[in-house]
């Protein structure tokens, strides 16, 4: 896909996005004869929220130190809203500055109860800099809270030269106490095809499993500590082996849920 | 305290009043309201009121403590809560309301039948008030008792915009008092309201710190065993709600005012050795339900939304949002007793004393624990979710117990294959919707029993085959209508329509509500609320009306039959003159007040010609609550949920009778 689709998606999602934005702003005609200079008796507001749902230090047992971060944000109303969604890292003492992993511009519809789908374009690569390789790829995906309130993200990428890449998130809390949670997390990422340049095998890429333990001070600010334990598999981890880096890893974070 | 200087002559007069009203009230600590006075109101005695018929009101905001902290309430003549507005009976009202805030305002006399255009909601009675002006309520009082007014933009009410509104009665009442109290409870938070609703609508649960936890999970099991408590919560996590979730906004942000005083201050009413009392009871809460009590006392309740009721001797009552109760108390001792207004999710209460000298205290009961929700709230959540869901395969569904599952819609749901399905119970699902299944296979269900499923609406389901349901028992199926099933005889509507003033099925009229329990002590319940004497429009009703109440809790949507205000596309229409019957169908897990302006709503709690008027009624989750309407009020009405934040997300309709 080239970048001209890229924006020119990009440019639709923006379009949608403000004439739904204008639609939830606007009052029904609910023809009850009130002149037309009152104002409507319940207006809509358009919400925001924005979310770090990591940030934290990660010191895995074999490669790295990282500063790993994992943020969320829409704008819009019940139906139709805009995300802005960012995983990236910074590698301590690499000599690279931050990377993003992925960084989405998203237009989101709700769908059902507890489903949106969302759909937009990312980029990855250097965080204003050029110490990383970069790309833009189409996406689109569910986000939501399935039965047993697991918090679901499920997302497809096409990616340049052809490669279509998918991915999973899953998490769910356990509340201790009112204020201690204990939350196991998944990744997970698959390809359909392969690309030695990007680092991507066909089928499993990769699987992280995690458990964080959070306390929150407040809803908005909550520290916590986990760890996690990632594999790389089939043709993925080939290209990691050939390369002299572990396909294997575990590690210890410490960090802090954020709100705003 | 008295209420702050001020630079306008209305608030002058109120200071002196304040100022009077020092020497009496000096043990109470914070800014009473100047009605809120310790000795209450015995005949001939009034003070801190605005009296009609011509009363100025002046809005602003103000630095006034609340709980000992500073917060900027909305003031009204320099108090918030506001002063209390007495009329009486028979007189034409003039009220004039000055807005000096920086934002339209407008207030809302609520429960008060009144022309259209004096009811004071923005954009539905007028244009509202405009920073800097003044606008003249003027309406003839009609009728009496107790009613309290509101702001109706925005958020206000939530930042104290509110107050009593007393009208006495022309002739003499049923019952006979020595002396008064008004006791408004309010909930008050330090936030911004707009943030309360950001919070609400970025966080499902964002106030609730009574979730359950493991903990609770394994107090469950210890007491009823793994089986049925892992059956029972993966049914809530499955659905992907909390049995918990009994108050949006919780004692964790808010402060339950009772008069203005939080419970430290201890607001005191005072009263002399068996003098009856009357307490008018006032809930003026954005999202509160309240159960209040006076440990000690039996309280006859004589009046419900501002109108006479035959007299009710309880321990307890919940009193929804909005909603007012009178009751009487006759306190023989010489010795303080506590009003204690729980709120309803246990997470905070609002206090105060009855004591026949200032400075007294009782004991302060303690507070319950919160109660989980049980069957009757899943299932009207079921009725949410169900609806769409086409080519379902229900095969190898056995012996399931669906009792006690009220109110579903099952509404389009096409193509479903519910063979295999042996064993049901189904008996005690009442008020079933299920328009609109088309095309559904039921063949090879055998042996379901079906009895006790009452008040099923089976209208537009088509094509259906149930060929080869073998030996189902549909014994006492009551109320069942079945038109508009097309391919079948069904008889007209018409024969469907029960009597006028009898209870629909899926009514809990004689259940108080969550977590209250009455076996332990007497109980309020809608069943218990009978007319004084009969009303006058005695005409059985000539058309039926459904509304069902729904939600989506993690969204926080709030609507009525799923749409929101902002996508329906017309008013209710009621008819000019006619008697309606409004079915009210709670599809959502939470309580809700459904607050209809300008007409009396008549509850069908089968009373008969007893039945009881109310301006507000509490739907229960998963209820059926239905009331007789006289259609008499010419124009355009507000109808919503007046829980606050349900009404601003948009379970709010405009009614047009005409």
């Amino acid at each position: 896909m080239s970048i001209s689709q890229h924006s020119f998606r990009l440019a639709c999602v923006t379009v949608c996005l403000f004439s739904s934005a204008g639609a939830s702003q606007a009052f029904a005609q609910d023809g009850y004869d009130a002149p037309a200079s009152w104002p409507s008796p319940m207006a809509e507001h358009l919400q925001w929220s924005a979310v770090f749902d990591r940030l934290e230090y990660s010191l895995p047992d074999k490669g790295e130190d990282s500063l790993v971060w994992d943020f969320q944000a829409w704008y819009g109303g019940d139906t139709h809203r805009v995300y802005l969604k960012s995983e990236g890292e910074n590698v301590q003492g690499d000599g690279e500055e931050a990377e993003f992993e992925s960084l989405e511009l998203l237009y989101s519809r709700l769908v059902a109860d507890f489903w949106e789908f969302q759909i937009g374009a990312g980029y990855q690569g250097g965080v204003f800099n050029d110490d990383h390789d970069e790309g833009v790829y189409g996406v689109f995906g569910f986000q939501g809270t399935a039965p047993y309130r697991i918090e679901t993200d499920a997302a497809v990428q096409y990616r340049e030269e052809g490669i279509v890449t998918a991915s999973l998130e899953l998490e769910h809390d356990v509340r201790l106490t009112q204020r201690w949670y204990l939350q196991p997390r998944s990744e997970m990422v698959f390809a359909a095809n392969e690309s030695r340049q990007q680092g991507i095998g066909a089928g499993l890429n990769s699987v992280r499993i995690g458990l964080r333990a959070r306390y929150e001070i407040t809803r908005r600010v909550a520290p916590y500590v986990g760890m996690y334990w990632q594999r790389e598999y089939g043709e993925t981890a080939d290209m990691q082996r050939e390369e002299g880096e572990d396909v294997e890893d575990t590690a210890v974070v410490v960090g802090v849920r954020m709100m705003f | 305290m008295a209420p702050k200087p001020s630079e306008f002559s209305v608030s002058r007069r109120q200071l002196l009043k304040g100022g009077s009203a020092l020497g009496l009230g000096a043990m109470v600590s914070g800014v009473a309201p100047a009605w809120a006075n310790p000795w209450g109101r015995t005949s001939g005695y009034s003070q801190g009121v605005e009296h009609g018929p011509e009363i100025s009101l002046v809005i602003r905001r103000e630095d006034i403590d609340i709980a000992g902290q500073f917060a900027r309430p909305i003031s009204i003549n320099g108090s918030s809560p506001g002063p209390m507005v007495r009329l009486k009976e028979g007189q034409d009202a003039v009220i004039k309301v000055t807005n000096l805030l920086d934002e339209p305002t407008s207030i809302h006399w609520h429960g008060i039948i009144l022309p259209p255009e004096m009811d004071g909601v923005p954009g539905i009675s007028f244009a509202g008030i405009a920073p800097g002006e003044t606008f003249t309520y003027r309406f003839p009082v009609t009728q009496s008792g107790t009613y309290w007014y509101h702001s109706h933009s925005g958020l206000q009410e939530q930042e104290g915009h509110a107050g009593p509104l007393i009208i006495d009665s022309a002739t003499p009442e049923a019952f006979t008092y020595d002396r008064e109290h008004v006791l408004l409870l309010t909930d008050w938070t330090f936030e911004d309201p707009k943030s309360v609703f950001r919070n609400l609508k970025t966080m499902e649960g964002y106030y609730n710190y009574q979730e359950r936890t493991v903990a609770d999970f394994f107090a469950d099991v210890r007491r009823g065993g793994w089986v049925d408590t892992i059956e029972s919560r993966s049914m809530w996590a499955e659905m992907r709600m909390s049995s918990r979730d009994i108050a949006d906004v919780t004692g964790s942000t808010y402060t339950y005012l009772l008069n203005g005083h939080s419970p430290e201050e201890n607001w005191s009413a005072l009263f002399k050795r068996g003098e009856t009392v009357r307490l008018r009871v006032v809930n003026g809460s954005a999202m509160s339900y309240f159960d209040l009590r006076i440990p000690g006392l039996k309280m006859t309740v004589v009046a419900a939304d501002g109108q006479p009721v035959q007299p009710v001797e309880v321990d307890e009552f919940r009193i929804a949002v909005a909603e007012a109760y009178d009751v009487l108390v006759t306190p023989e001792d010489d010795k303080a007793y506590t009003i204690f207004a729980e709120a309803m999710d246990r997470s905070g209460y609002a206090r105060a004393t009855l004591a026949p000298r200032p400075g007294m205290e009782a004991p302060v009961p303690e507070r319950r624990q919160i109660a989980d929700r049980g069957m009757e709230a899943m299932g009207a959540h079921a009725g949410m979710d169900h609806s769409q869901m086409a080519g379902m395969d229900h095969s190898q569904m056995a012996g399931m117990d669906h009792s006690q599952m009220a109110g579903m819609d099952h509404s389009q749901m096409a193509g479903m294959d519910h063979s295999k399905m042996a064993g049901m119970d189904h008996s005690k699902m009442a008020g079933m919707d299920h328009s609109q299944m088309a095309g559904m296979d039921h063949s090879k269900m055998a042996g379901m029993d079906h009895s006790k499923m009452a008040g099923m609406d089976h209208s537009q389901m088509a094509g259906m085959d149930h060929s080869q349901m073998a030996g189902m028992d549909h014994s006492q199926m009551a109320g069942m209508d079945h038109s508009k099933m097309t391919g079948l005889q069904a008889d007209a509507a018409q024969g469907g329509m029960l009597m006028a003033g009898a209870a629909q099925q899926g009514a809990r009229y004689d259940q108080a509500g969550i977590g209250l329990d009455q076996s332990l002590r007497r109980v309020l319940v809608y069943q218990d609320l009978k007319a004084y004497s009969p009303w006058p429009d005695r005409r059985g009703p000539m058309r039926e009306m459904e509304l069902h109440l729904t939600g989506n809790m993690e969204r926080y949507m709030w609507s009525f039959d799923g749409k929101k205000f902002s996508e329906v596309n017309g008013p209710i229409h009621f008819h000019k003159d006619e008697r309606l019957r409004l079915i009210l169908i709670n599809d959502t897990m939470m309580e809700h007040p459904i607050h209809l302006h300008g007409m009396w709503m008549e509850l069908e709690n089968g009373h008969g010609d007893l039945i009881p008027r109310k301006h507000t009624l509490n739907v229960k989750p998963g209820e059926r609550v239905s009331a007789l309407i006289t259609a008499d009020a010419e124009g355009s009405w507000a109808f919503h949920c007046h829980l606050l934040y349900h009404m601003d997300a948009g379970m709010f309709r405009v009614v047009k009778v005409s």
